[in-house]
Order: C-alpha cells, then structure tokens, then sequence
C-alpha cells in the first residue's frame, strides 16, 4: 500500500507531536536538574543551561549532606521495601497460581483475590495502622514490607495463573507419574518453565511497590523507614528555594524504574497485557 | 494421587495467600465496616466506643463538602480516563502504521508510565509554577499568552491541570494494550474492506473498534478503578486547593480520619467510596466475561 | 587476690553495661523545614546538645509545615518508635491535650521560668490551665517593605494604618514601579488564615463569641474584604493565591513587590545577598494597625515543643527541649528566629544588626492575637480556609463567604 504525500506528513507530524509530548516534561525535568538557579528564575525562562551543572547530583550522592543522607536513607529503604515485598508477594503467589491453574481452585476464589487491591487504600489504612500500632511495628520496613506484599500478591497470582495456564500439562503429568511431590514438580518442572512470567510479574510487582505512597505517608515517621515516595512529598514542599535540587530528585528517583522499564519492555508489556485483557 | 488428596492439597497451595490476604485486607475491611457505626476517635486515652447505627451515613450523606468530593472525583475519573482511551487509541492506530523511527517512539512511550506518580506531580507542579513555569513561558515565547497565568490557581482549571499530569503518565498502558489488541486483528480483514471502498474511518469504526473494544473496556475499567482512590498526585500538586477544587475523596477520607480525628465518621465516608469501587469493580468482572466471550 | 580481681572485673563490667544501655538512647525528633530556625540551625544545636550529653543521640526529621500536624497524630500510634521530642504550633495544644498525645509538663517547668519569658509564648503550650511543653519559636508576622521602591515612589514614611498600605501600594503601582505591590502567603492553607487573622485583630474582629461563630460581620469581615480589594485593584500579586511563605520571600527578595507579610525568619535571608537581591534595602516593622481601631496587629505564631505521649524517654526528650528553648542557646541563634527570654531582647547578640527587627518585635508581641483556642480548630481553619479562598477567588462575595463557613462551622460534630 502506498501512502499519499498527505498522509505521510500527516503521519510523520503526528508521530513528532506525541515525541514532543512524551518526552518534553522529562526533558524539562532532566534539564532543571542540571541548570543554574538563575536560568531557572529568569523571565521567560532559559531553556537550555548557560553551564552545566552537576552539583545538585553530587549533594545528593553524598552521605555527609543533609539532603543526600536522606535521599540515600529514603532510596534504601525504598530499595528494601519494593525488594522485600516483590520477594514475599511472588513466593505466596506461585503456590496459588498453581492451585488455581491446575488443581482447580474455583476462579471465584481468585476474583475475590483481585477485588482486594482494587478497593481503595482508605478502607484499610486505618484498622492496620491500629493493628499494627498495638504490635509496636509502626514505622518499620518489615511492617511495609507485609502490607505491599498482600497488595503485590492478588495480581501477581492472577499473572502467574496466566501464564501457568499456558505451559504444557504433559511434562508435570510425566513428573507426577515417576512419583514427584507437587513440590517437587513445582520447584523444578514448572518454576524453570515459567521463569520468563516470573521476571514479568516481578517486575511489574517491583515497579508498583515503588511507586506507593499512601500507606508509606502514614506508617513510616522518620528516615528509619520512610520511602522516596514519602521524602520527596516532604522535601520538595519545604524550604526549597532551588527547583533545580527538587527536579535532581526527581530524576534520581525515575532512573531505576525507568532502566527496568525499557529494559524490559517486552516482558512488562506482555504483563500488562496479560493481567488486564486476558484474566 | 486421589481427588481427595489433591483437593486438600490445594487448599494447602492457597492457605499462604489466603492468610496474607485475609490478614491484610479482608479483616481490616470488616473492621472499618463496624467501626462506621461507631462513634470511635483516634486518640492516646481510653475511649468508650459507642454503638451509634446508621448516624455517621446519615451525616456523610448528607454532608454537601462530602458530596462535592464525591462528584469532583467522578470528574476526575471520568475525564482522565476517557482522555486515556482516545489518546491510547489514538497513539495505539499510530504506533500500528510503519513509518521510520516507529520502534523509537514504542520504546519510549512506556517511558511516563515509569516515572513515580509523586515525582510526576512535582514535576508537572514545577511546570504549571505561576512565576518560573515552564508553561507559563513556553506558552509567553509562543505568543498563545500575553502574561503568566496561575494554573493551579483556580479551582476548575487546576482539576483540569491535574487530569492533564495524571493523563500524561498513564496514557501509555491504554496505548499499549490498544496496540497489543489491534495487532491480533487479521491484516486480510482489513485489506479486504479496504479493496471494497471502506474508507479509514469506516474500516477503523466497523473493524478495528470492535475487535478491541473488549480488551479496551477492560483496561479502562481498571483505570477507572485506580483513578477513584486517587490521592498521591492531589497530596503533592494542590493539598486539595484552591478553594478546596481538587479534594478528592480519597483525601477528604485521609482528613477526616487524620486531621479530624474521627475514625467512624471517617469509616463511614470509606464505605461509601468502598461501595461505589464496588460496583466498579463488579463492572470491570462483567467487562472481562463479555470480553472472553467475544475473543 | 582472685576473688577481688574478679570483683573488679564484675565491677567494672557492669559499670560497661548501664553507660551502654544510656549510650543507647536515640530520641527522634520532628521538626518543620519552613519559617524560623533552618535546618543548620537545629543540626548546630543539637550537635551541642549530644556533646554536652555523652550517651544521647538525636535523630532530626524534617518535613513541610503542612505535614507537621498528621504526622506527630499518625506517629503517636507507633509505640516506641514514635517521636520523643515534638514541634507543634499554638493551634493545636487544645486537641493535642484533650486526646492525650502530649506529655503534661507542669512539673517539669521550673517556677521561677514564668515571669522571665512572654505570656504570648507561654499561650503556645498551655490548655486548661496545665504545660505541654516549652515555648521555642516566638513568632509572629511583620510587614517587610523595600526602602528603595518607597524611596523611588517619593514615599518617606512606611504607611502606619492598613489603609495607607493599600494608598502607598496604589502609588507605586501607578509609577509603574513593580506591578503588584503587595504579596501574601494567600493559598489555601494555615498560612492564609495567620494574615487573615493579622488583618481581623487589626480591624477589632474577634472569632466566636461565647463558642459561637463571630466571624460573619465586623472586623473579621472587613479583614476580608481588605484582601478582596487589594485583589481586586490589582495591588496584590494574584500569584499570592498560590503562594506560601518561602514564595513570598522569593518575590520579595526578587524586587518584586514592595510590601509582604512574613515571619521573623525573613528578616536575615532578605538582607542576606547571597539569597536575596534587595539586601540592605528591607525595612521591617510591626504590621499596622487601623485608624481608631488599632495601633498595630499581630498574629501569635508561636510554636513550641513538646513530648508525645508514647514516648519511651521522656526524661531525655525533657534534658533535650531545656536545651534548644535555653536562653544561650536561643541567642546564639536570634537571627531566624527571636528569642522567648523577655532578657534577651536587651542583649547585643540578639540586638546587634537587627534593632528594626527587634523593635518590631517590642511592639508586635504587645497585641499578638491569637487564633481560636479550640480542640476542633484543625477543622475550624480548614472550614475557614475554604471559603475564605473561594471568596478571594471572587466566587462568592465576602458575605456569603463567611456566612456559609459560620454555618458549616456551626455543623462540626
């Protein structure tokens, strides 16, 4: 098919617009990081930095500045938190996904799963934050640790049901009859086969709890705990004067889910899919 | 390995997650459920909860700055969403055409889905900043303005501003599951009718449209689901100003409960946005049935 | 010979052992990043509060005034690892009090501490006739102006009543000296409500009366429809509707506007170059009064500091409170915010380079007014603040406006 002269201005224009869109704020983001504070104020603005600079990253990189000690407490615990939570989430959700895949566990049972996380936070937040007050557990990476995890762990069931549902029935048949335990089937017939699912669903699990902010605002009160999320609610509306230090977090903050994001965007994409079109 | 064995054995495969679960959300729930028809408080001395019945919903049901938060949140939900859908689509009919460079654009477009939503909200706040914004200016340089103007300062247009940063980041996964969807649709369909003078649009609405409206609608619901509880983005941006313009339910809940103190009025208010995700949530269940009927 | 060695040994592990178990206290601590002290400020005393006390070390956590009132609520649930050494504002010892999640320190308070610091700043930590910690920031909001733009207006004399402020602003707007004048922390947040306080004890209006809304006629509503005028001639920055303090000392420090209301802090970052391009050329004085109402206004902005109820070492939290509220300690550090030692303001370390400031001061901690002293006043304010926004917003008129947040506040169970 060939396409008119039309068209394909049409098209190429099109494409340019939704680049500009996609990338502009990001751009804008990455260049105010690096930008001096008087381009920044200037009126209009100076889009492209008279000098280059890096210093805002080097503060922020350093365990000795007041701000890069709390970014660094805050990306530790946001590391440990999404890490903890993905671990705990995938090692309950495969047993379940097997149940519901082959040991006909009623799909009912899995809908009732996937309704949990869609109700909203707020019906939760406030009997856990008293259940967990009287444990004394309040501000404790554990403690968040087990609420992302029973967030994670609906969806991450339902993608591995997916994919389980998939892989051939034969070779575990095969298994079971040379008299393996399921677990055993499980472990070292299934798991290797499902492997590229479980990176997906790892992933996707990984990206959601790092981006969780509200339970994280009202379990965690000091840098023993506190997430990205909830540091970058607290520093940018302080006593910021430079936008600059504000957008280097930012930035600082996109780079790992954005990395694993275009890394693996075929597994991500295919996750998302298969969570949200198949069931 | 006997049926009985193998039903118990899955109930032993589900007791991790249904123990994770029941702990975590489903016990919680109930809670909040009874602590609505409580007159409970948060507070460090002894308190006597009292048994009040239906009182708190009366009062939440009749509370006009409820009720406005209510509504300003099905603004926001329905208008983000429904710009998802289009501009998904419109990005997903695009993405589907060869052009050069079209794998760049694919692989970038996934990129505002991974940008944290607060940092997406200090962002677009530092983009929409009434003196060093970068709207502001660009729009000034573009001649569209004559002077800088207060995005978020007024209640109606900073909504609007708000959808357009919540939009920004989440239209990719609308794209890209549109884009999955359509390129299941067989290519001869599609020449077929265009050999038989269908036109773009013709081909699109009678064609494509219904080959992904299921995926679509699923999608959408789910989106709709996640944008009703919305919270981080308006805690960040606006605080729910100007004029209380932009506080949504979720955050009337949150301030009911830690800045008013009163957990069962604030349960109460809970429910209510519960029961309203309820029927969401049943709807996105419909959605998936229809949708694995019609695949 | 043996035995007395082992004695010895025993001795003197266990002298090892109570110094470690007091080496092993840590306090937490919550304090705000915006207005008074900066956040080297409390870093530098705190560090002379840990040498001063081997064996107590403090953890510093800093976040947004906004914030502040959740985050000392949701953490009085954490047990142990909540706060020991909290930061609250004058608005809040009422509930704070009422629901227990402060330490009573009446009997920690030394007596003779009483006369020697301001009643106003006592206000900040007592409710029912009881202590719920020291006062630290004694603070309230001045009118800062440029003495270079009232000098190029050919303005000799800073305005003395309200009215003047919005002549003089007229003036300069009109020479075409800065477009808007006048700029204001007016989003909708507790910073709006302290200049719509500012403005209401100016004008001799008063809250409630007798625990019922007083706020509809009067003097509280003339403060408002004073901001919607100064709105609607164009005189304040409109911005100001999404501003908070830290943007206000930005426009003012940018030689932006001419007059703004702020906190004692402003007063050494505006005439620090480093921050500011209008160094030098700040005049700073008592917010004005009106003509047969007031000789001048104020908002008591005070904070202090207190120990949550669930703290594990109150005893610690108390050693460190004495230590940042001490007099040497507030005077050493009296250039972002000003001491509550009634001595202090006649020593030359707080004095010097600042008299204007402390003049101000002198005169300004005389009428500080104070917000509604309620336990509900968290959602008074919020009531407040939304219909006061919407009507400087110029959706309802000032009438409507106050009337409708009378009756909702009316409605607060």
């Amino acid at each position: 098919m060939h396409r008119s002269l039309f068209a394909s201005f049409a098209l190429y224009s099109a494409a340019l617009l939704l680049t500009l869109f996609t990338l502009a704020p990001l751009v804008w983001l990455v260049l105010m990081s690096i930008s001096s504070p008087n381009d920044l104020t200037s009126v209009p603005l100076n889009w492209w930095p008279t000098e280059v600079d890096l210093s805002r990253y080097g503060h922020l990189v350093d365990l000795n500045n007041g701000a890069g000690h709390r970014f660094l407490a805050a990306l530790r615990n946001s590391l440990l938190t999404a890490g903890g939570a993905t671990l705990i989430a995938l090692i309950v959700a495969v047993p379940a996904a097997y149940a519901f895949s082959r040991r006909g566990a009623s799909l009912a049972l899995l809908f009732v799963f996937l309704a949990t996380i869609m109700m909203p936070p707020i019906t939760y937040v406030l009997p856990l934050y008293e259940i967990f007050g009287g444990l004394g557990a309040l501000n404790k990476t554990t403690t968040l640790i087990i609420v992302y995890s029973a967030m994670l762990l609906p969806f991450a069931t339902w993608l591995m049901k997916s994919n389980i549902d998939v892989l051939p029935v034969e070779i575990e048949q095969a298994a079971f009859m040379e008299g393996a335990s399921t677990a055993f089937t499980l472990r070292r017939v299934v798991l290797p086969l499902a492997l590229p699912a479980i990176a997906a669903t790892c992933m996707l699990s990984f990206l959601v709890a790092w981006d969780e902010f509200f339970y994280a605002l009202i379990f965690t009160s000091d840098l023993s705990a506190k997430t990205l999320p909830v540091a970058i609610a607290d520093f940018s509306a302080g006593r910021v004067t430079d936008y600059g230090v504000i957008a280097s977090v930012g930035v600082l903050a996109t780079l790992p889910p954005a990395i694993l994001a275009i890394c693996f965007q075929r597994f991500i994409v295919s996750g998302l899919a298969a969570g949200s079109v198949k069931g | 390995m006997s049926a009985i064995s193998r039903s118990r054995e899955k109930w032993v495969l589900l007791f991790p997650a249904i123990l994770v679960l029941s702990l975590i959300t489903v016990l919680p729930f109930l809670q909040t459920v009874w602590t609505s028809f409580t007159d409970a408080e948060i507070t460090a001395r002894e308190q006597q909860v009292n048994w009040i019945g239906l009182e708190n919903y009366i009062w939440a049901l009749t509370d006009p700055d409820f009720l406005e938060a209510l509504g300003r949140t099905m603004y926001f939900t329905v208008v983000s969403v429904g710009l998802e859908g289009v501009l998904g689509i419109a990005v997903a009919l695009l993405l589907n055409q060869k052009f050069r460079g079209r794998w760049f654009l694919r692989v970038i477009i996934i990129l505002p889905w991974a940008v944290p939503t607060i940092v997406n909200a200090v962002a677009w706040r530092l983009i929409y900043h009434p003196d060093y914004g970068a709207l502001n200016s660009l729009l000034l340089q573009l001649g569209f303005i004559d002077s800088y103007t207060s995005w978020l300062g007024d209640p109606d247009r900073a909504l609007n501003m708000v959808i357009l940063a919540d939009v920004w980041k989440n239209f990719p996964l609308v794209a890209y599951i549109a884009l999955a969807a359509m390129q299941t649709i067989p290519g001869d369909l599609l020449k077929a009718a265009a050999i038989e003078g269908a036109g773009a649009w013709k081909r699109f609405h009678s064609i494509t449209l219904p080959w992904i409206i299921g995926p679509m609608l699923v999608v959408l619901i789910l989106r709709t689901i996640e944008a009703f509880r919305v919270f981080d983005i308006i805690y960040v941006m606006t605080r729910g100003g100007p004029s209380d313009g932009t506080k949504t339910a979720s955050f009337y809940v949150y301030q009911e409960y830690f800045s008013y103190l009163r957990s069962g009025s604030g349960a109460s208010y809970a429910v209510v946005v519960a029961g309203i995700s309820a029927v969401l949530i049943l709807a996105y269940y419909a959605g998936i049935r229809r949708d694995q009927r019609g695949a | 010979m043996k035995l007395k060695t082992l004695m010895a040994v025993t001795a003197s592990a266990a002298a090892l052992m109570t110094s470690a178990a007091m080496a092993d206290t840590t306090l937490n601590a919550l304090f705000m990043s915006q207005a008074a002290y900066s956040e080297d400020n409390i870093k530098s005393m705190t560090a002379s509060f840990e040498a001063a006390n081997p064996g107590t070390k403090v953890d510093l956590e800093f976040v947004p005034y906004e914030a502040l009132h959740d985050k000392i609520i949701a953490a009085s649930g954490a047990g142990d690892d909540g706060y020991d050494v909290v930061l609250f504002d004058v608005i809040w010892p009422a509930e704070f009090a009422e629901r227990g999640f402060l330490t009573d320190v009446s009997d920690r308070v030394a007596a003779d501490l009483t006369s020697k610091i301001f009643d106003g700043a006592w206000t900040t930590v007592e409710y029912d006739g009881k202590r719920y910690g020291m006062p630290w920031i004694l603070d309230t909001k001045y009118l800062y102006y440029n003495t270079e733009i009232l000098a190029n207006a050919g303005i000799e004399t800073p305005p003395e009543t309200w009215a003047e402020v919005l002549e003089q602003a007229k003036v300069i707007k009109d020479k075409g000296l800065v477009e808007y004048p006048l700029v204001w922390s007016w989003s909708q947040s507790e910073a709006m409500i302290c200049d719509f306080t500012t403005l209401t004890a100016a004008h001799g209006g008063s809250f409630f009366d007798d625990g019922k809304p007083a706020f509809e006629t009067g003097g509280a509503k003339a403060a408002l429809d004073y901001m919607k005028t100064s709105l609607g001639d164009g005189l304040t920055n409109p911005s100001s509707l999404e501003y908070f303090e830290e943007d206000v000392r930005r426009v003012f420090s940018a030689g932006d506007a001419a007059f703004a209301m702020n906190w004692t802090y402003m007063n050494s970052l505006v005439n620090d170059p480093n921050e500011s391009k209008v160094a030098g050329k700040v005049g700073v004085m008592s917010a004005p009064g009106v003509d047969g109402v007031s000789e001048a206004s104020a908002v008591n902005g005070s904070m202090g500091l207190g120990i949550p109820s669930n703290s594990p070492h109150a005893d610690q939290a108390w050693a460190f409170i004495n230590h940042l509220t001490n007099q040497s300690t507030q005077e050493e550090f009296a250039n972002l915010s000003l001491p509550i030692w009634k001595a202090s303001y006649s020593q030359s370390a707080v004095t010097d380079g600042q008299e204007d400031l402390v003049a101000a001061a002198d005169k300004s901690i005389a009428v500080m007014y104070p917000r509604p002293l309620v336990a509900s006043y968290t959602e008074v304010s919020s009531i407040l603040q939304k219909h006061l926004h919407g009507s400087l917003l110029d959706q309802t008129t000032s009438e409507e406006a106050l009337a409708n947040a009378a009756k909702r506040v009316a409605r607060i169970r």
